[in-house]
């Protein structure tokens, strides 16, 4: 049984059908890179995997429960699918150490000592032990992303989301992000990411999903989709990055 | 007839002004409640209640706050509820808080940006809790300011209270002048009065605004 499944999702903007009715299948410990150009839907999809965009047509199955279109459904859903943001998104008005405690305390009702202690081991971890009191705003761009993935591990989930995370970073900032994220890879996290660091998604990835026109084009291991590229799409988009 | 001195005036109009100040206070609050409750309901999306509010909103702005008093005062007894003047001012001020309250509030809301909305749904935030400790407390923050400052609107609002009858501070210049033929001197020390409870609301509005940190940009 695989840890997620979508089958046949269709989702439009009003007229503009952005996912043409996609099957992805994530296995427990897979490490899934979506490439292709902007405007391909691979953020679409990403977002609907956590219910962040309600879907037109097809399920989503997630540890072989379907997933509803219910209040209660979505929610249940996002306690096993974390997500970190391009944008990082942390909440400006808490500190970095309050940011990871917030939804373990709220959300899972956890004591304040145990959130406390799981936010600490998990911002020890992204690197920034050192940093904890610290506000948003007085981090730097690279560090506030790191307290993101920190604040989604918080919660447990069984699949971590990472929608392009490296790319509203400066170019020197992003090397301390993929290194978390390779490291979560290797310790077997299951992770989702949208990404242009195409070198990157080649040495982590167990799996490269091309994606075209709201359509996945071409999968398969990172070496084989690069090398032999069965179509034209991915044969030009390839083709352009080099 | 008897004379009066600077003092009696001052010390009359004092009296008066505490009930200006408690239907500042009480209109300010009540308002403030009824328009974080409309806020709420507004923000939770429901296309018909949000229509609702907007066109609540936009009665009570677009009729003088003199109208809605009389409304209130004369429309109640109607519908055979008698309502005092104070009811009639502090329902009336309440109505017209609430309306004006919720409309700035809502402003703040959207102001956060909807990054924060999908960071806190995506951590399993519901929408109360989302409200509660993401949304709330930065829109809170930039709102004070205005907040205090509409507050000021608030306390030179309740003047139109003395048209129903209700003494408050202008309501006792009025009757103070009638018996003093002073109006000069009487309206002097009304103006000063209300000056003096609004201006440190100016101030301290002013000196939110320089406080305002560690909030979404």
């Amino acid at each position: 049984m695989s840890l997620v499944e979508l089958h046949a999702i269709h989702k439009s903007f009003g007229e503009l059908e952005v996912l043409k009715g996609i099957d992805l299948k994530i296995e427990e410990g897979q490490v899934i890179a979506l490439i292709g150009k902007s405007g391909s839907g691979k953020s679409t999809l990403l977002r609907t995997i956590n219910g962040l965009e309600t879907i037109n047509d097809g399920t989503i199955m997630v540890a072989g429960k379907k997933v509803g279109d219910r209040d209660t459904d979505v929610l249940t859903l996002r306690l096993n699918v974390g997500m970190v943001f391009q944008q990082f998104n942390l909440f400006p008005h808490y500190t970095a150490l309050e940011n990871v405690m917030l939804s373990p305390q709220v959300v899972k009702k956890q004591s304040k000592a145990e959130a406390k202690e799981v936010a600490e081991e998990m911002l020890a971890k992204v690197g920034l032990a050192d940093k904890m009191m610290h506000y948003p705003d007085q981090l730097s761009g690279g560090q506030q992303q790191r307290v993101a993935i920190a604040r989604a591990l918080a919660m447990k989930p069984r699949v971590l989301l990472c929608d392009e995370v490296t790319s509203a970073l400066d170019p020197e900032l992003v090397n301390e992000v993929l290194a978390v994220v390779r490291q979560l890879a290797e310790e077997g996290m299951t992770l989702v990411m949208v990404t242009h660091e195409m070198r990157f998604a080649r040495e982590v990835c167990d799996k490269l999903v091309f994606m075209d026109q709201g359509r996945i084009h071409e999968s398969g291991a990172p070496e084989e989709v690069f090398a032999n590229p069965k179509t034209s799409e991915l044969a030009s988009f390839v083709g352009g990055l080099a | 007839m008897s004379e009066f001195t600077l003092w009696d005036i001052v010390y009359n109009l004092l009296l008066a002004a505490r009930w200006t100040v408690l239907l500042s206070l009480t209109a300010f609050v009540l308002g403030g409640i009824v328009g974080l409750l409309l806020l709420m309901v507004r923000t939770a999306g429901n296309p018909w209640v949000m229509r609702l509010v907007r066109g609540y909103v936009e009665l009570f702005q677009g009729t003088p706050l003199l109208m809605q008093l009389f409304i209130v005062f004369f429309g109640l007894p109607l519908i055979g509820i008698d309502v005092s003047p104070w009811i009639a001012a502090m329902l009336g001020l309440t109505l017209f808080t609430s309306a004006f309250l919720t409309e700035i509030w809502r402003g703040c809301v959207e102001s956060i940006g909807l990054g924060q909305w999908e960071a806190s749904a995506s951590l399993g935030m519901n929408f109360r809790q989302q409200m509660r400790y993401i949304i709330l407390p930065q829109a809170l923050r930039i709102a004070v300011p205005p907040t205090v400052g509409f507050s000021v609107q608030v306390v030179k609002g309740t003047a139109v209270a003395s048209i129903i009858g209700f003494v408050e501070l202008t309501k006792a210049g009025t009757m103070i002048t009638n018996a003093t033929y002073a109006p000069f001197t009487v309206y002097g020390c009304v103006a000063v009065m209300y000056f003096l409870i609004c201006f440190p609301l100016s101030l301290y509005a002013r000196h939110l605004e320089g406080k305002l940190r560690h909030v979404a940009r």
